[in-house]
């Protein structure tokens, strides 16, 4: 790479002058992003290859490790004839609907519940012994509790979602209000900020930052917690198509609702950063590096 | 009507350390600022400078001793002090605008009212241009400009600086020392600014306190006689500062000299 651009640019008297300089900048950091861009396809091409292949020569069996193109005819079998649920989109509507409505609830009342302990020393020195505890328990768990006590309906894969997204926001809205600065806290205090004006205009926009790197980590969750609860029991979605899947010993159908599941993640991982960015845009922008 | 703007007396103040101690950042203090005055505190790192202002906004309270603003016992954050901080206590989420205009609304000062006061003080500060900015888009001196228009507004009968301007280089310290001195001539303010920097005290203050090592009590107290309107790129050469200067400098010099060691000895 350096080789080439030496050779190119040695014979012709170089152009020292700003404006070259910024072009030869600009041209350097395009090549680089469309070869980055390159070597993700090459390595994509290159993995599901060498699955395919090893699938068909032999080396690895297909009946128990799928292949690609069996996870797409899967897929496309899916989309175009529906599952033996239903249609495909009326599954993903499901596990979406749990998903989100436990990843609202979740996060709104971890958000409330951090931002009030985290303002409250006594009650946060008596709260956190058990906030370890319920911490350190493996929530999925609950998920049987839940479908015993709330049926095979939504409800108790709501359930799950919340109390999977519950913890992981609390406690990043709660060490942010707590990081947050002193002097700022002291100099709205001085300039006349009483405690209400105080938490909703110095402490919950200081932990936004917090909170909002929470959320990006509580969607998966939120989808572990909605995808479980129906693995466990459920009459709809996709975790179902999954354990059904796993049942007729289909592999192909488990990677393929493992690749709409990503999908939907990525999608809902890209619609937060947009909320993120709107909300956060006094941050200082990063500088592009020019090595 | 001629009770002092600032009266502390007899002050201690301790704080229980994590090793389970109490600590005494003052003993004995007493220190009066008289209305309209400006006072420069000056003492050795870490002697307790700090704490002295923070007794008068009432954020934290004396374990001995009194303190009286306009002759009244500190009782909670007094609406009539205005502080500005060594650190950036700006809020970064908010525009300069918004910024300046936070101290008015607080206090329940309808919003366009406010909006208008506020653009009034950017101006003041030469920052007219840059109203819309967030705080990590200026520079260090301007930034210092909106925390002084941020206080201003408020029309503070006390004015308490700790270490305002310690974090700027020399010219824009200079700079700031004069703005700070034109704004307050506008104003009636009691002034107490505190700082490491003798010469910045000697230039900017009608009084100067040295502080002892800790635990801080005043050691002396001199009088800067040097006439006002000041200019401080200017000042500090004059024949007369220089020998305040210097006669204060005797003082302090001791002071540190002791703060330097007991640091060292509590290091080891």
């Amino acid at each position: 790479m350096e080789n080439s651009q030496t050779s190119a640019v040695a014979p012709i008297a170089p152009d020292f002058s700003l404006d070259a300089l910024e072009r030869k900048a600009v041209q350097a950091q395009k090549r680089r992003s469309s070869v980055v861009i390159a070597l993700r396809f090459v390595i994509f091409i290159f993995v599901v290859g060498a699955w395919e292949l090893a699938a068909r020569v032999g080396w690895i069996d297909p009946f128990f490790f799928g292949k690609p193109s069996g996870v797409a005819q899967q897929i496309y079998e899916w989309i175009t004839e529906g599952t033996s649920q239903g249609p495909l989109w009326k599954q993903m509507l499901v596990t979406m609907e749990e998903t989100v409505l436990g990843f609202f609830i979740g996060s709104v009342a971890g958000v409330i519940c951090g931002i009030a302990l985290g303002r409250n020393r006594f009650l946060a020195d008596v709260f956190s012994v058990y906030i370890k505890i319920a911490n350190s328990i493996p929530r999925v768990v609950l998920g049987s509790i839940f479908i015993i006590s709330l049926g095979l309906g939504m409800a108790s894969k709501v359930a799950l979602a919340v109390v999977m997204v519950f913890f992981v926001v609390f406690a990043n809205a709660f060490q942010g209000v707590r990081e947050a600065d002193r002097a700022m806290i002291a100099n709205a205090q001085i300039l006349g900020a009483s405690q209400w004006q105080l938490t909703t205009t110095v402490v919950i926009p200081s932990a936004m930052s917090w909170i909002l790197a929470s959320l990006h980590v509580s969607f998966g969750f939120a989808l572990v917690g909605a995808v479980v609860g129906e693995f466990l029991g459920s009459k709809q979605g996709i975790g179902l198509l999954i354990s059904t899947a796993q049942g007729a010993f289909n592999a192909n159908g488990v990677f393929a609702a493992m690749i709409i599941l990503a999908v939907m993640a990525l999608v809902a991982e890209y619609l937060i950063t947009l909320v993120e960015n709107h909300i956060v845009r006094w941050r200082p922008a990063q500088l592009q590096d020019h090595s | 009507m001629n009770t002092p703007a600032i009266q502390i007396t007899d002050v201690t103040r301790r704080f229980l350390t994590p090793d389970a101690k109490f600590h005494t950042a003052m003993r004995d203090f007493s220190l009066t600022v008289e209305r309209g005055e400006f006072v420069c505190v000056v003492g050795p790192t870490g002697c307790g400078k700090s704490t002295t202002l923070n007794l008068v906004t009432g954020l934290i309270k004396p374990s001995a001793g009194q303190v009286q603003v306009m002759g009244q016992a500190v009782n909670g954050i007094d609406r009539r002090v205005g502080f500005v901080f060594q650190s950036d206590a700006l809020f970064p989420w908010r525009s300069v605008l918004d910024n300046v205009c936070a101290g008015p609304i607080y206090r329940g000062t309808p919003k366009a009212e406010a909006v208008a006061k506020a653009r009034e003080w950017i101006a003041r500060v030469g920052l007219g241009k840059f109203e819309n900015l967030y705080p990590h888009q200026l520079s260090g001196g301007m930034r210092k400009r909106v925390a002084l228009a941020q206080t201003f507004i408020n029309e503070p009968e006390i004015l308490l600086l700790d270490e305002p301007f310690s974090a700027l280089d020399v010219q824009t310290r200079t700079v700031m020392q004069d703005e700070l001195l034109s704004l307050w001539s506008g104003t009636q303010a009691s002034v107490v600014f505190v700082t490491h920097d003798l010469e910045e005290a000697v230039a900017l203050g009608d009084k100067v306190v040295v502080l002892t090592a800790s635990p801080a009590t005043v050691k002396t107290i001199h009088k800067i006689d040097l006439p006002r309107p000041r200019v401080m790129s200017e000042i500090r050469y004059e024949p007369q500062f220089i020998e305040i200067a210097r006669r204060i400098w005797e003082d302090l010099r001791e002071e540190v000299q002791i703060g330097q060691r007991s640091a060292m000895a509590d290091s080891h």
